[in-house]
């Protein structure tokens, strides 16, 4: 399933690219769907876009089970969603903005950044595990 | 028009994230375990969504506009600078803590909307947080 639902991904991409012109970047949407975007682009595309990350979530959960396990402690939670929002401004992009749509569009600045993030991630649950945060 | 497009967009994005498994902060955390039980998914999922993304590209650079008739708003592509590296990094190091990216949490809000709240507060005021210091820069 992790093949193909990429592969919806791509086309999700694929369909704001060409229908809209706009890169599917989720941290910059997001940004821009609560008012705190950077540049003058439509709060309306952003809004609709971000209303549908939810809608399509739900509507897999009616054919077939998601298991989703949160980690337990609350704190882990605060702090890991404050880096992700400040770190994804700063960088101009997370997951998909850098990693889906510059990667496939060899763009040496999403290349770098997708470099940096997996890395420290990799680095982080590394680190998380000797000291026996896991 | 423009609003449907979009909607459409978010929710087969929202989909793929949901079926792939990639709503699931563990199996993040699982792919980005290299010393724990590796869980792979994550490399499939990104490989399933840079195939229709490259074909994307190469048809956008034979198109004077979108579909819609805007004219393409695109990032540049070179420039590498100390915030792009360090905002990387800073996201990076907040994915692997709680195994949460931008999207997989928004998705989550109609799979696990209280378990994913604290992270989606947490984030944005994280982003209030950067607006505010870009503005006093």
């Amino acid at each position: 399933m992790g093949f193909l639902g990429g592969l919806l991904i791509g086309l999700a991409g694929a369909v704001m690219l060409l229908g809209l012109g706009r890169i599917a970047g989720v941290s910059g949407l997001a940004a821009r769907a609560i008012g705190l975007g950077s540049g003058m682009d439509s709060r309306a595309i952003a809004l609709a876009f971000i209303l549908g990350l939810p809608l399509g979530g739900a509507l897999v959960a009616v054919v077939r089970p998601v298991s989703i396990t949160f980690p337990s402690s609350v704190v882990v939670l605060v702090v890991g969603g404050l880096l992700v929002g400040f770190g994804t401004r700063l960088g101009s992009g997370c997951t998909s903005g850098h990693g889906v749509c510059g990667l496939s569009r060899l763009s040496l600045r999403s290349m770098t950044a997708t470099a940096l993030f997996m890395a420290a991630g990799f680095a982080t649950v590394a680190a998380m595990r000797a000291l026996g945060w896991t | 028009m423009r609003g449907l497009i979009a909607l459409l967009a978010g929710t087969i994005f929202g989909a793929g994230l949901a079926l792939s498994g990639m709503t699931d902060p563990a199996r993040i955390r699982a792919f980005l375990d290299l010393f724990g039980a590796w869980d792979p998914t994550l490399a499939f999922v990104m490989a399933g969504a840079i195939m229709p993304m490259a074909l994307a590209w190469l048809i956008q650079r034979r198109l004077p506009r979108a579909l819609s008739g805007d004219a393409f708003a695109l990032p540049g592509t070179r420039r590498i600078d100390a915030p792009l590296a360090v905002g990387a990094l800073l996201f990076g190091i907040g994915w692997g803590i709680a195994g949460l990216c931008p999207g997989p949490a928004i998705a989550n809000l109609a799979l696990a909307p209280f378990a994913v709240l604290p992270f989606l507060a947490a984030m944005i005021a994280g982003i209030l947080l950067h607006r505010l210091w870009a503005a006093g820069r």
